[in-house]
């Protein structure tokens, strides 16, 4: 292919915003045929402008037999869940399908170079039997990949409705724990960390502080029991009292009204007084409804942790270890905004498939599937050590950061929690305890 | 100073003399400080620093330009390359990058450089008496390591994220090979005759042997420490001797340089160095090899013949890169 100068600059232009984009098939298509511009481009197609940094090389590979390997997305819109009580927590429209489209653009980079195409199809509803029945119907047009982000009975849902095909379902978003126990399914893989492991990442590094007698409040929510069940676990296994449990009746009313602290500041002192003595606060609220009231509320000077203050997580947009900084860049570029943790977790699943796919050279689920649930298997996902799926359960090891709403205080596994396989394994349920009997033995 | 403590001085005295090279052999070694925005010199027969340099944002790859009279550094959050003064320590000028540039490496005639630059999958060339961007070359996701062939025919980069070794033909500057290594490749080094590229995987926690020739990774080196977990050994930093016999590995927070005989391809030791060690870099005679050790923010020093650490010297905070040139 020959360009002449003006074409070269416009080109790198077009290769930026094609790449910003995530547009790789539209790249291959320009690069390929060698064709100008399409009009398309609208302004971009404007004469080379001054910042235009130096012609980019050409390095595209023909377009002959290129593995196509498309990947869903499949949403449950949640109606039923209340507003967070920051405005800096409500979730953006594309909270997670961010993360899709960074994967695949990663994927498609690698890709380029291995003549293979990842593409991404979105699928969304607030009807569950609805969503279970269009993931159904694409798995039986032939898709393999399906990430879920949606409540554990409708990821279970799918995963029972495609359970005789070569077709496998990422957990993205649900940390139930009967997911991956259980109620385990064997074409289920979790990205997502479950509660145990995030209340085991907690409470080691609790135990590292030495801060052993917790004072728990529990939300009205089921799930609030739930991540209270897992902290009691948590705290049993690594050696911490529960020195007084208290449940906190919530009634939301408006969110957005004006004022309301002034009660806020009256109740939460209230709430939290005569205690016995107590080394940190621990709270149980993960619909974040009255959790980030307590900081600095509590009758007592003690630290929040749980859902609240000090919480555990498998992202959080201020981390920049382990080359976090550029995945962060990359993200913020394409999205206009920050990470958050169902972003990164769908970025992991669609990563794999994209791992997979590059290791094994094929887009034959048949191969990849299994590939995926190897010990060959390893997924780098900026958390400084490889990643894994357990082979019980079909669930992602990894670190997990705990953090403040700014930046990362610590990562656990911490140091000295040891462990005969990996140190990961010492987070959430272990081969030995595992209630999962669908995976081979 | 009582006679014990005298004797015990005279032989230490002995001892650096032994291990330091005479005069005519003492070099500086220039260290990247990461986190601190500094150069720390270092006299390699003293074994101490001598001298700091201020830098730009988050100084990391190093090298010696210009026949030895200037040292580049990478300022990253700069998006820019900083030319020092290799005597004088002075400031000369700026070179052009891309976002991120993250380690530059030279043609072997001396000019141009390639960079890579981790924020935008380029890796782009510069000419660096007349400070201009010559081309970028598109590459996979977080370019990072960079080694050429020692006719300068071939440029290898790695990318951290797509897993690859791009062999790029310095001539034409395209990319005319694209090889797969296990997961998150750091760096790319040469053997001195050509033949091989060595790239360590740090979280494959492996280094790939690609032959040149065939473009196919003839072997796989795996690690082995006891005591250390494996998910702990993360090959970094790749170092071979000019007569091709040794090569050194540094095994990130394993704490650990393993020094492989590379006609075995064997490992035949490991040395215990600083914590989390990043890069490695010889002494131009050979005799001394010095480790970055990002999180105890020291760099060891390696008696090279004897295969010894002999000393840990504290540099600035995050040690990155290491590079040395006569004074």
């Amino acid at each position: 292919m020959a360009y002449h100068a003006g074409q070269v600059v416009r080109l790198a232009r077009a290769f930026r915003v094609l790449v910003r984009a995530g547009l790789w098939s539209a790249l291959f298509a320009l690069l390929a045929a060698g064709a100008a511009l399409p009009k398309a481009m609208g302004e971009e197609t404007e004469p080379a402008a001054a910042e235009a940094p130096a012609a980019v090389a050409d390095n595209a590979v023909p377009a002959a037999d290129v593995q196509r390997i498309p990947i869903l997305l499949a949403r449950e819109i949640r109606e039923d869940r209340l507003p967070p009580l920051s405005l800096l927590d409500i979730p953006p429209p594309d909270d997670g399908v961010a993360g899709a489209k960074l994967a695949i653009a990663d994927n498609n980079t690698t890709g380029k170079f291995l003549n293979q195409e990842f593409s991404l199809d979105i699928v969304q509803s607030a009807k569950a039997d609805e969503l279970v029945a269009e993931v159904k119907r694409r798995v039986d047009e032939g898709l393999a990949f399906i990430v879920v982000d949606a409540a554990a009975p409708t990821i279970l849902a799918i995963a029972d409705a495609i359970k005789d095909r070569e077709a496998v379902v990422f957990n993205a978003s649900a940390p139930d724990e009967n997911l991956r126990e259980e109620d385990c399914r064997v074409n289920v893989k979790h990205t997502a960390p479950s509660r145990y492991m995030l209340t085991d990442a907690l409470a080691q590094y609790l135990a590292w502080k030495q801060w052993r007698r917790w004072f728990l409040v529990v939300g009205p929510a089921p799930e609030d029991t739930a991540f209270a069940d897992a902290l009691k676990r948590a705290a049993s296994r690594f050696g911490h009292k529960i020195v007084e449990e208290r449940a906190f009746a919530y009634d939301p009313g408006s969110r957005r009204s004006d004022g309301g602290f002034e009660q806020i500041q009256q109740q939460i002192p209230g709430f939290t007084q005569k205690v016995p003595d107590y080394q940190v606060a621990v709270v149980s609220d993960e619909g974040d409804l009255f959790g980030d009231y307590f900081p600095y509320r509590t009758w007592d000077a003690r630290p929040v942790v749980g859902t609240a203050g000090l919480y555990a997580t498998s992202w959080h947009p201020a981390v920049e270890l382990w080359g976090g900084t550029q995945f962060q860049n990359r993200f913020k570029r394409l999205a206009g905004r920050n990470m958050r943790p169902l972003d990164y977790n769908v970025w992991m699943a669609v990563r794999s498939v994209g791992e997979a796919a590059t290791r094994k050279k094929t887009n034959d689920p048949k191969e990849l599937i299994p590939y995926l649930q190897s010990p060959e298997f390893e997924l780098a996902a900026f958390k400084g050590q490889k990643l894994t799926y357990r082979s019980w359960n079909g669930q992602l090891r990894q670190p997990i950061l705990l953090v403040t709403a700014k930046i990362h205080v610590t990562l656990s596994p911490q140091p000295g929690f040891l462990h005969q396989f990996t140190e990961l394994d010492t987070l959430g349920v272990d081969k030995p305890e595992t209630k999962c009997k669908a995976f081979p033995k | 100073m009582n006679k014990k403590t005298l004797a015990l001085a005279q032989v230490a005295a002995i001892s650096v003399f032994m291990l330091g090279a005479p005069s005519a052999h003492a070099y500086r070694v220039f260290v990247s400080n990461e986190k601190e925005n500094t150069i720390s010199v270092i006299d390699s027969e003293k074994l101490e620093v001598i001298h700091t340099i201020k830098t730009g944002n988050r100084p990391r790859g190093i090298i010696m330009a210009n026949e030895g009279k200037w040292v580049i550094v990478c300022a990253s959050d700069d998006n820019t390359m900083q030319v020092f003064d290799a005597k004088t320590y002075e400031y000369v000028k700026d070179l052009p990058s891309g976002p991120d540039p993250e380690l530059p490496i030279l043609h072997t005639s001396g000019n141009p450089l390639y960079v890579s630059n981790e924020d935008d999958n380029l890796v782009t060339v510069v000419d660096i008496f007349k400070g201009t961007v010559l081309l970028d070359v598109p590459v996979g996701v977080e370019p990072e390591g960079m080694g050429i062939s020692p006719d300068g025919k071939v440029l290898v980069n790695t990318s951290e994220t797509t897993n690859m070794a791009h062999f790029i033909d310095t001539s034409t500057l395209k990319t005319t090979e694209n090889v797969l290594v296990d997961n998150r490749p750091r760096v790319a080094q040469f053997t001195p005759d050509g033949k091989q590229v060595w790239v360590s995987a740090e979280i494959g926690g492996s280094v790939s042997i690609i032959d040149v020739a065939t473009h196919k990774v003839s072997n796989k080196i795996k690690f082995e420490i006891a005591g250390i977990t494996a998910d702990a050994i993360q090959p970094m930093g790749v170092r071979i001797t000019k007569d091709g016999k040794k090569a050194f590995v540094a095994l990130g927070p394993a704490n650990r340089v393993a020094v492989i005989d590379t006609a075995t391809q064997k490992v035949e030791k490991y040395l215990l160095v600083g914590q989390r060690v990043w890069n490695l870099g010889f002494t131009p005679d050979e005799k001394l090899l010095f480790t970055t050790n990002g999180t105890s923010n020291d760099v060891s020093v390696i008696d090279v013949e004897n295969l010894k650490v002999v000393k840990s010297i504290k540099v600035g905070r995050y040690p990155w890169g290491v590079v040395s040139a006569p004074f």
